[in-house]
């Protein structure tokens, strides 16, 4: 027998809390079974999580990257693993795996304004880059979060983008696509708030993270307004089996969503985002 | 040892036992349902002695030759990834006790092999297939184990392929490194022997244990005049020149269509390929439940699967799945890993079952370069 450094081996944890967001989205925290430490991650980095005997699929990480003590996942169920993961209870053990991939540019924004539009759990990795800003907030300038969600009942994270929009140091816009009489905010596409929101375009790092389709249209928007294709970044979406650059499913014709992203400045991908079926 | 060496034909046989004495599995060309494969072999009556093969786009048989070449023919549909990248491979298992999880390598195989008559395409593949699963930052253990221990002893082609290009993509037929050992076979008046090249210090010492003696001029130049030959003699050509962006501006080509009308997206071509490194993974369990194992098989970047995320899949079309095959094989891999990854050994156009033919569709979208489908 070999012995062999191996990629493939996941790590044991224990779910320590789980609930649900909104009806088909739950967040789950973990944490190694052994009471080691997480990995250090960066904002925007995902881990492939493992349920026994049924699968593993990569989930973005949803937590603050300065807790330590703690890994934080958001995701919807809506394949056999992802349902399985929804299903397990407090104290139950997943593997996991990571942390993998590019992340969010929170070191380069820093002294810039940032832009942070989102749709659908499009917010959850975003998530771990605003609590990150917000935790330095006076290290950046002005920080704007957009949010699009399908209806009111599809808002992630309400509770949290409330705490957000009361802070007088963040402008926090929320709208979602359909509504009944009850909501009192926008109805709309999030893409519309990019030129409401208020931010240097030359001094502005965007982050945009959602459907392929948002993330085409929020990116032109902000060339609209003057926002240059370097500053905006998005975070890719591809099928993944390995997270390591050796199964090839995540190709992005030159690229492996896996490694080279998830998180991509737009000039890289802009050209293939305009193909269809890359 | 210095030049050349002869090695007599009926002293082969003892470059097999010494191989064997080593604890080398030897792994061969062997005759088996009409085609000529890879598999162990242990004395020479297991190769396919006095054979050849003929191939063309969608065929390929084999037949006799009217001499006692060892090595006559080409490529068959087997290549060298599958003992170094199997098909299918336990990655770990797992157990569930208590609420708890533990989980163990699979142990590797760890075999030992030496491939004897490896061609100089076979051994570009291996380079290609060690940038991508051996050199970057996470090297698969598995060929790693097996990569490790190899032997080669590579064999220049005497003849040339009906679907061979390796002239085309720089990759052969005179292989000129990445081997232990390398053989010529040359035939003629009687006379039927193999000029030696030792390539590394391993393959010194092996070939010191068979009998041999040093090569004349004559006899050296008779190897080189078998491989010029062989050179000239492609099946196919590929013009490689701007390749890369040639295919990277005709993502939109019509070319992709028609492919898409005579491709059955079987995948054939994916599994033949000494370099398409794709796989999945199947997670199982036994009917206890508490025991788990993940298993990685080989897979095809033209089934539906293999893209899909939430929602669909990403290559739905039959068209886009042949233009990601091929724009990967002759571009985008160039970007990826430094190289093609086509070694021109033809093995996808001979083995498509309807003769879909790599260089041709090059040639195609090459003719109109720069047109546009009407699709949007």
């Amino acid at each position: 027998m070999i012995e062999r450094t191996d990629p493939w081996i996941p790590e044991s944890y224990h779910i320590v809390k789980t609930w649900r967001e909104i009806p088909d989205t739950f967040t789950m925290e973990l944490k190694p079974t052994d009471g080691r430490e997480i990995p250090r991650f960066a904002s925007g980095q995902f881990n492939m999580l493992y349920v026994f005997g049924v699968g593993e699929i990569p989930v973005s990480i949803s937590g603050d990257p300065s807790q330590r003590g703690i890994l934080t996942h958001t995701t919807r169920a809506v394949g056999a693993v992802s349902r399985a993961l929804c299903d397990l209870k407090e104290g139950a053990v997943v593997g996991v795996r990571g942390p993998y991939g590019s992340h969010w540019p929170v070191a380069e924004a820093m002294g810039k304004d940032v832009v942070i539009a989102a749709g659908g759990l499009g917010l959850a990795p975003l998530r771990s880059a605003v609590r990150e800003i917000v935790a330095a907030r006076e290290r950046f300038g002005k920080v704007s979060v957009l949010y699009g969600a399908r209806t009111v009942e599809d808002i992630l994270f309400r509770r949290e983008l409330e705490g957000w929009r009361a802070r007088f140091d963040l402008d926090v816009y929320v709208t979602v696509d359909h509504a009944d009489a009850a909501w009192r905010g926008s109805v709309g596409v999030v893409t519309r708030f990019v030129a409401r929101a208020a931010f240097n375009p030359e001094q502005v790092v965007a982050m945009v993270c959602g459907p392929e389709v948002m993330m085409r249209y929020t990116a032109r928007e902000l060339e609209k307004c003057g926002v240059v294709d370097d500053a905006i970044y998005l975070s890719m979406e591809r099928n993944m089996k390995c997270a390591v650059g050796l199964c090839g499913h995540c190709q992005f014709q030159q690229f492996f969503v896996c490694k080279d992203g998830p998180v991509f400045a737009y000039h890289r991908v802009k050209s293939l985002l305009a193909k269809g079926e890359i | 040892m210095d030049g050349e060496a002869i090695l007599e034909y009926t002293d082969l046989s003892q470059l097999l036992s010494v191989l064997h004495g080593y604890g080398y599995t030897v792994i061969g060309p062997t005759l088996r349902d009409g085609a000529i494969v890879y598999d162990e072999v242990e004395t020479l009556a297991d190769f396919p002695v006095g054979y050849t093969d003929v191939q063309d786009a969608g065929t390929y048989r084999v037949a006799r030759r009217t001499d006692d070449a060892v090595f006559g023919y080409t490529v068959g549909p087997h290549s060298y990834k599958q003992f170094l990248h199997p098909a299918v491979v336990s990655l770990w298992e797992a157990t569930r006790t208590d609420g708890e999880m533990t989980i163990r390598t699979t142990p590797a195989p760890g075999a030992k092999y030496a491939f004897l008559g490896a061609r100089s395409c076979e051994l570009h593949a291996l380079a290609v297939q060690d940038r991508v699963l051996y050199q970057g930052a996470y090297p698969d253990p598995v060929y790693a184990a097996v990569r490790e221990s190899l032997f080669i002893v590579a064999v220049n082609c005497a003849h040339a392929g009906g679907t061979c290009f390796c002239v085309s993509m720089g990759t052969g037929p005179h292989a000129t490194s990445g081997f232990d050992l390398s053989l010529t076979e040359v035939q003629g008046e009687g006379a039927h022997y193999f000029v030696v090249e030792v390539g590394s210090e391993r393959g010194g010492e092996i070939f010191r244990q068979v009998p041999h003696r040093a090569a004349n001029a004559d006899e050296s130049a008779a190897a080189e005049r078998v491989v010029a030959e062989v050179a000239g003699q492609m099946g196919r050509t590929l013009d490689t020149d701007d390749l890369r962006d040639m295919l990277y501006r005709n993502l939109e080509h019509p070319r992709w269509e028609e492919i898409e009308r005579r491709c059955l997206s079987c995948g054939n071509c994916t599994l033949v390929c000494p370099t398409c490194f794709c796989t999945t993974v199947n997670d199982v369990t036994d009917l206890s439940g508490q025991h788990a194992e993940r298993v990685r098989t080989w897979d095809s970047c033209f089934t539906a699967d293999f893209s899909y995320i939430h929602g669909g899949s990403v290559r739905a079309s039959v068209r886009s799945r042949y233009r990601q095959w091929m724009t990967h094989k002759l571009a985008s891999w160039i970007d990826q890993f430094g190289t093609a990854g086509c070694v021109g050994c033809g093995r996808c156009v001979t083995w498509c079952p309807v003769g879909i033919d790599i260089t041709e569709e090059v040639r195609g979208i090459r003719l109109t370069d720069g047109a546009l489908s009407g699709q949007p």
